[in-house]
Parts: structure tokens; C-alpha cells; sequence
């Protein structure tokens, strides 16, 4: 907490890490919209996250995945629509106010400085520094040190907090990324494909992990292109199309095949109908499931 | 490194390993700055032998002093610029352009304090306007600060009237001693100089300003991602480049009692050759203070040591040249060896 605190010292106290209101949604995002140059990426997603949740975000390339957390990140500002926090409505997230509101992302692209120590990748963006800005290293690498053999399972003599990343396995750098992510007491983890390049073993380990990110009543956004891996570890799917959500529904609703049927039947006609006689009667909870028409 | 492919290694293996991973690890992390050194004494002893009595003597030594530092201070900012990805080019011309503030209002108030104190302060505006017009326009650093070089130089000699500007009226001020006296025989540009490489080196490494630099210029986009302040960091370091510019102008003028509107041209090389034979990659991402320091004495002793070795001024250039390729050499070769 205390380095936290040393970075973020502009956030207002308490937000993001305070108790929370029973019943408020970790996130909420009501009918946003951004467009590059003219190019709508995302068209009028609602989206929401509960505490303790993991939710499965699911779509194609292109289908507004990256955009959709670079928004909640706050390295993209949408053009319309609105984001809340724990209910609180925010209008000017950025990168570190987001990160200040307890909101983590471990990049597809893994965001680490390849040339950097270990610890200055685990660190970045919120040094552990005095009033002058001088920064503590020592004790930067102590707190690296112990997340290596502690969270990450670093054993190998070779690798030390002043190792730089060019030295690491795929796994290893993306079990750098997550634990950076749970260090600074995420509220909310944002996974971007994370299995992408890992070995079967170590996809099962990050799988572990994100259970493990539930267990300490944390939220996670879990995107992949492998629904496999998002239907084993997801309490809720969400399936994004061409920037629309095309599909909102608790995974324990579907078997795995069916799971596949829905795939197959948002790819080619872009919508998911909601009435299939797959769904329970009488379910009427609008956030549980909705189709959007195209 | 076989040792790192093996990366969950057994226990007792680890044992074993542990010493001489220790060592290679010291040897890696270090190489960059154990081969500069050694380039710098094995330097240094070839022109002990060519002239003993030039390089035997102190006076040379002194001499050093006085000159290293002129190019020195500005190649220890320019070193975190580098680092940052970005370069200065303009800096000649902000030496020149810090004087006309210190020519200005030492002239108004007859204080060489003020003066002082007015160079430092325009060397930091030309900074800044170098990293605004950069940062904010979206340029790349070495288009504006060429363009930059010619228009801060345009503006001195256009402020000035082209003419030089004599500055004996500075002797015996204390302001003028602070610089470029000499205290118990030791030139004050070289006290400077070994007080700002420590300051550059703690804003490298040991401040949140450094922090930053290495990420930028290693990946701007984990920067971005990752929340760093990225425009305020690379101003930043601009202004700074722009002050030490401003201090090493003022030193050079004061040192020949004069003020030439074109003091500063000339040293551009022999800054940036002191970066890259330290081992500042032209990259960024990584960059050694102790190598730029390293550098500055080589590349300041080798025109004296060319010439006191019986050479002929005109082979001085050929050599400089010579020994540049050949520290960027041996660096990218002990980066590949050592860092994967």
C-alpha cells in the first residue's frame, strides 16, 4: 500500500481501495462509443463487472476487444457514453487515475521494457521515491526479490532483480506482468490475451492464477481468442461483434458445445437471439443476457 | 549464458553454479563500463609512452582540465537524452545564446551573479522550447534541433550585432572565480564537471526522472500503457541539456575573457562522440554516466596526446575517428556477448 500511495499521491484518498457499497458494480459502462478516423470501433456497449467476478470477454480481431479495455484502462477516451466506478461516475480517466481506481492490465503486447531490470518493470510508473522524487532502489529490489520466489516461482540462480527481460522465458514475462498487476492491490485485473505464446504448462499455471485472482474476492476481464480457456475460467461470458456486444450470459447457462453454436451463429449473422429455447424461461434479468440488433 | 537456458535448475546444480553466475553476472552488468576503462588506461599508457614528458607532467593534466568540462557538462545531459531516445543538436548554439542573457544584464546591473543566473535561465528557455515544440507539435528531436541549432546561433548574432564582447571586467569577481578559477591549482570547470556527472548519474539511476527515461526510450509504449509522464519527463530533459549548455558557454567565454557570438562550434562532435564511446546506445533504453564521463577525458586527451606524440595536427581527425569506431565497436560486441 505504501508504495502506492507514494505514487499516486494525486489520487483522492480512499477512492478505488475503500470499503465498498454493497450492491455497487466494480464497473459499469453505459452505451459507449469510439471511432478512429472515422472507423467505429465500438458502438454502443454496455458493459459491467461485479465485484469478485471474472468475466470472459470473447470476439473476433477487430471486434473492439482492445479498444474496450484501453477505454476502461483509460488509454483511450471514448466518445460518448459513460463509465462509473463503484458507482461513481468518472469523466476523466487516465492511464494513472485508472490505475489509482485499482484498475491492472497485463497486455497482449505485455507492456515490459526489454532492456530494463526486472525491477524497474515491476515498478514503472510508480517508483517507490521521496519528496524530491529519489527513489528507494534498494528496497525496489528487495520487494522484487521476494515476489520472484514467492509469486512468480522464480528459482533459477541466474535470474535476479537486476536481470533484464531479454533474459525471460514467454511464461516468465508474463508472470511478471500479473504479478506487477496483483503487487500494487488491483481491484480489477485486465487480462489481454494472456495465453498467447505460452506452453500448454504454463497456459494451465495462468489459468490457476486467474482462479486465484477470484479466490481474494478481486474482478479480472479475461480476453482470448481461445474460448476454451475463457469458457474454464469465466463466471460470465461476453461476446463482442464488430463493436456491438452481441452476447451477455452467465457461462453456467451453456455447456461448452453450445457455447461453440453461439460462436458459430454471432460470426455469421453478427447477433445472438436471445430466445433460443436454450435460455431458462422466466429469466428476466436484462444484464444476464441481451441481444443487440445490428 | 548457458546457464539461463537451464532456467529451473536442480538444487545441487544451483549450488555449483552460484559463484561463477555471480561473477558472470558482475561481468554483464558491468561490461560496457570494464571495457571503456580499459580503453581509456590502455589510451592513456600509448601516449605515456609516445610522451612521456607531455603526459608525465602535470600541466597537461590541468590543461584537461579546463578543456574536458566544456564539452563534459553538456555530454552528461545529453546522455539521459540519449537515453530517452531523443538527441540535441542545438546545444553549440544555446552556449552562445546564454551569454547574450549574461552579456545583457551583467551589462544592466554590472552584477556577474545576475548574469550568471540570466544564461542558466535562457539555456533552460531554449530547452524548453526545444522540448515543447518536440513534445507538443509531435517532431522528431533531431529535425527540431537542427533547426533549432540555426535559429537559436541567427538569434545571438542577430542580438548582438555579430560582434564580440569583451568580458575583462569580470576578473576578480567572485561569481567568475566560482567557475573558472582555480582553487589550490585546480581548474573550477573541472570541480563542475565532476559535480554535475553526479548529479547526472543519481537523476539516472537513483531518481524518478531517470526511471522514466529508460522506459521511454526502451519502449515508448509500455511508457504510455503504463502511465508514465512522458511529455513532462522528455522536456524536462531538454531544459536540463539547455542549462548545461548555458553553463559550459559561460565557462568557455570566461576562460578567454571574451564573448564570441559563435562560442560552442566545434564541440557538437566531440559531445556526442563522448556519449557513444561510453556506450550510450544511439537507441536509447541503455546509457552508462560513468561511460560518458569515461569518454570525455578520451575524447579531450586525444588532440593533445596526437600532437605530443610527434604526430602532425592533421592526423587528429583520421585518429578521432578511428578510436570512436572502434569504443562502438567493442561495446556492441560485448552487448552481444554479454546481454542475451
Amino acid at each position: 500500500m505504501t508504495e502506492r500511495r507514494a505514487a499516486n499521491g494525486d489520487a483522492p484518498a480512499g477512492e478505488g481501495s475503500g470499503p465498498r457499497q454493497p450492491g455497487t458494480r466494480q464497473l459499469e459502462m453505459k452505451g459507449v462509443y469510439k471511432s478512429f478516423g472515422g472507423v467505429r470501433v465500438l458502438q454502443n456497449v454496455d458493459f459491467h463487472l461485479e465485484p469478485g467476478e471474472v468475466v470472459g470477454l470473447l470476439g473476433d480481431n477487430g471486434a473492439g476487444k482492445s479498444t474496450l479495455i484501453k477505454i476502461i484502462t483509460g488509454y483511450h477516451q471514448p466518445d460518448e457514453g459513460q463509465l462509473l466506478f463503484n458507482g461513481v461516475e468518472v469523466t476523466d480517466l487516465s492511464v494513472p487515475r485508472a490505475r489509482a481506481l485499482g484498475v491492472e492490465t497485463v497486455y497482449q503486447e505485455r507492456a515490459l521494457a526489454e532492456q530494463q531490470p526486472l525491477w524497474r518493470n515491476i515498478f514503472v510508473g510508480r517508483y517507490i521515491s521521496n519528496r524530491l522524487g529519489l527513489m528507494d532502489v534498494g528496497e525496489m529490489r528487495r520487494i522484487t526479490e521476494r515476489l520472484m520466489t514467492e509469486e512468480m516461482g522464480f528459482t533459477s540462480a541466474v535470474l535476479t532483480p537486476d536481470t533484464t527481460v531479454t533474459g525471460l522465458s514467454g511464461g516468465e514475462r508474463q508472470g511478471l506482468a500479473i504479478v506487477r498487476a496483483l503487487h500494487f492491490e488491483a481491484q480489477m485485473i485486465i487480462l489481454d490475451e494472456p495465453t498467447m505464446g505460452l506452453s500448454l504448462k504454463e497456459t494451465e499455471k495462468l489459468l490457476k492464477f486467474v482462479d486465484g485472482i477470484r479466490a481474494r474476492g478481486k474482478s479480472a476481464i479475461f480476453i482470448d481468442h481461445n474460448f476454451f480457456h475463457v469458457y474454464s475460467v469465466a463466471d460470465r461470458i461476453v461476446v463482442l461483434d464488430r463493436g456491438k456486444v452481441a452476447a451477455d450470459f452467465p457461462k453456467s447457462r451453456y455447456t461448452l458445445n453450445e457455447l461453440m453454436d453461439i460462436m458459430r451463429e454471432i460470426a455469421s449473422t453478427g447477433l445472438f437471439e436471445a430466445d433460443r429455447s436454450l435460455a431458462g424461461p422466466g429469466d428476466a434479468d436484462a444484464n444476464a443476457m441481451h441481444g443487440v440488433q445490428s | 549464458m548457458s546457464a539461463q537456458a537451464v532456467s529451473p535448475a536442480p538444487a545441487p546444480s544451483t549450488k555449483e553454479q552460484a559463484p561463477r553466475s555471480s561473477l558472470a553476472m558482475f561481468t554483464t552488468k558491468w561490461a560496457g563500463q570494464i571495457g571503456i576503462t580499459f580503453a581509456f588506461l590502455l589510451l592513456w599508457v600509448i601516449f605515456l609512452a609516445l610522451a612521456p614528458d607531455t603526459f608525465g607532467g602535470d600541466r597537461i593534466y590541468k590543461s584537461f582540465g579546463q578543456t574536458v568540462p566544456q564539452f563534459g557538462i553538456i555530454a552528461m545531459m545529453l546522455t539521459m537524452v540519449i537515453v530517452s531516445g531523443d538527441i540535441d543538436l542545438s546545444f553549440p548554439s544555446v552556449m552562445g545564446l546564454g551569454m547574450v542573457g549574461f552579456v545583457w544584464v551583467w551589462d544592466a546591473t554590472d552584477v556577474v551573479l545576475l548574469g550568471v543566473i540570466a544564461a542558466i535561465g535562457v539555456g533552460a528557455a531554449a530547452g524548453l522550447f526545444n522540448g515543447l515544440v518536440i513534445t507538443v507539435v509531435g517532431l522528431p528531436s533531431l529535425v527540431v534541433t537542427i533547426g533549432t541549432q540555426f535559429l537559436f546561433r541567427g538569434m545571438t548574432l542577430v542580438l548582438v550585432g555579430g560582434s564580440s564582447f569583451a568580458l575583462a571586467a569580470t576578473r576578480g569577481d567572485p561569481a567568475r572565480e566560482l567557475l573558472v578559477g582555480k582553487p589550490f591549482d585546480i581548474p573550477m570547470e573541472f570541480v563542475w564537471f565532476l559535480g554535475i556527472t553526479v548529479l547526472a548519474w543519481v537523476l539516472l539511476n537513483r531518481h524518478r526522472l531517470g526511471g522514466n527515461t529508460y522506459v521511454i526510450g526502451d519502449n515508448a509504449q509500455t511508457a504510455r500503457l503504463m502511465g508514465v509522464p512522458i511529455r513532462r519527463t522528455r522536456i524536462m530533459l531538454f531544459v536540463l541539456t539547455g542549462m548545461a549548455a548555458a553553463l559550459a558557454g559561460m565557462m568557455l567565454s570566461l576562460q578567454v575573457v571574451n564573448f564570441y557570438p559563435n562560442v560552442g562550434t566545434g564541440l557538437l562532435l566531440p559531445a556526442l562522440a563522448a556519449v557513444f564511446v561510453g556506450g550510450t546506445s544511439v537507441f536509447g533504453g541503455r546509457g552508462s554516466i560513468y561511460g560518458t564521463f569515461i569518454g570525455a577525458l578520451m575524447i579531450g586527451a586525444i588532440p593533445a596526446g596526437i600532437v605530443a606524440s610527434g604526430l602532425t595536427d592533421f592526423w587528429t581527425q583520421a585518429i578521432y575517428g578511428a578510436i570512436i569506431l572502434i569504443a562502438i565497436s567493442i561495446h556492441a560486441v560485448l552487448q552481444r556477448r554479454f546481454q542475451r
